[in-house]
């Protein structure tokens, strides 16, 4: 290949993966124009400096890789502004309370069912619609907490430094975030499946 | 006996720190007993791995060491 085939390779391949770039900064960053600014500055370096892929990854994960660090960068500046807000009340949250019963037993409309084998889940595409859909519509605090932890795979001991908050916070937050992305995620998929 | 509620507190936790002995126990108990945790279990299992499956898993990941596996430390020992 020559060096420019080579660039127009690359070039090609970047363009194809920047749909799931700006979604991955979105679900961080949950505003549009932030979201876009990260991924063209992951672009920009990526393009500028070809020479820093080591080759020891698949290219798209590399620039994966850089966009991590400019999310990051962006969540910093959004705290600095006052955008990250600790949960303010740790004993209540209605969409999770109606889930169980006021003894702390599941709903009957709320029990979890499965989801069937987790390589297959993966693999249907419909499945991805609708955790994006689902991680949209979480709160903002929740989602940028749970995308820190298992998006980005941050301890909880990193987010809380990353974003200013107690540890023990965090834990109630990614509680919270995760009961209510699996009911959502149960409510999308069998809907479908039925 | 833990609840329901509580033992999904349980579930969340133990992917971000390890649980206590006791944690552990009262958690056990409540799977052993109950399928709809035990789907939870799973479905929180599930969104923890989805970081992974996030990334775009290149299909090129076979072709990498044609091109990188230019180390020069080794060859020749």
């Amino acid at each position: 290949m020559t060096p420019n085939s080579a660039d127009d390779d690359r070039h090609r391949r970047l363009a194809a993966v920047r749909p799931r770039l700006v979604a991955f900064a979105l679900m961080h960053l949950r505003d549009a124009a932030q979201a876009e600014d990260a991924v063209q500055e992951a672009l920009v370096a990526a393009i500028e400096k070809p020479e820093a892929f080591a080759g020891r990854s698949g290219y798209e994960t590399w620039v994966f890789g850089i966009l991590k660090y400019k999310i990051l960068d962006a969540m910093r500046a959004q705290r600095r502004q006052g955008k990250w807000q600790p949960l303010e009340d740790e004993t209540d949250d209605e969409a999770i309370d109606r889930q169980f019963q006021r003894n702390g037993r599941w709903q009957e409309s709320a029990r979890p069912s499965s989801w069937g084998e987790p390589e297959a889940t993966f693999e249907n595409e419909y499945f991805w619609q609708v955790f994006d859909a689902c991680m949209i519509g979480l709160p903002d605090n929740l989602a940028r907490v749970f995308s820190l932890r298992e998006l980005m795979g941050l301890s909880t001991g990193d987010i809380c430094q990353e974003v200013g908050i107690k540890e023990n916070n965090c834990w109630v937050m990614l509680h919270r975030a995760r009961l209510r992305l699996r009911a959502c995620i149960e409510r999308g998929w069998l809907e479908e499946s039925a | 006996m833990m609840m329901c509620k509580q033992a999904t507190r349980l579930m969340s936790l133990k992917r971000d720190r390890p649980l206590t002995f006791q944690e552990r126990l009262s958690l056990r108990l409540h799977l052993a007993m109950c399928g709809a945790c035990r789907n939870c279990d799973r479905q929180f299992e599930l969104l923890h791995q989805v970081g992974r499956h996030y990334e775009p898993t290149s299909e090129d990941d076979g072709e990498r060491h044609e091109q990188s596996d230019d180390d020069p430390g080794s060859p020749g020992r």
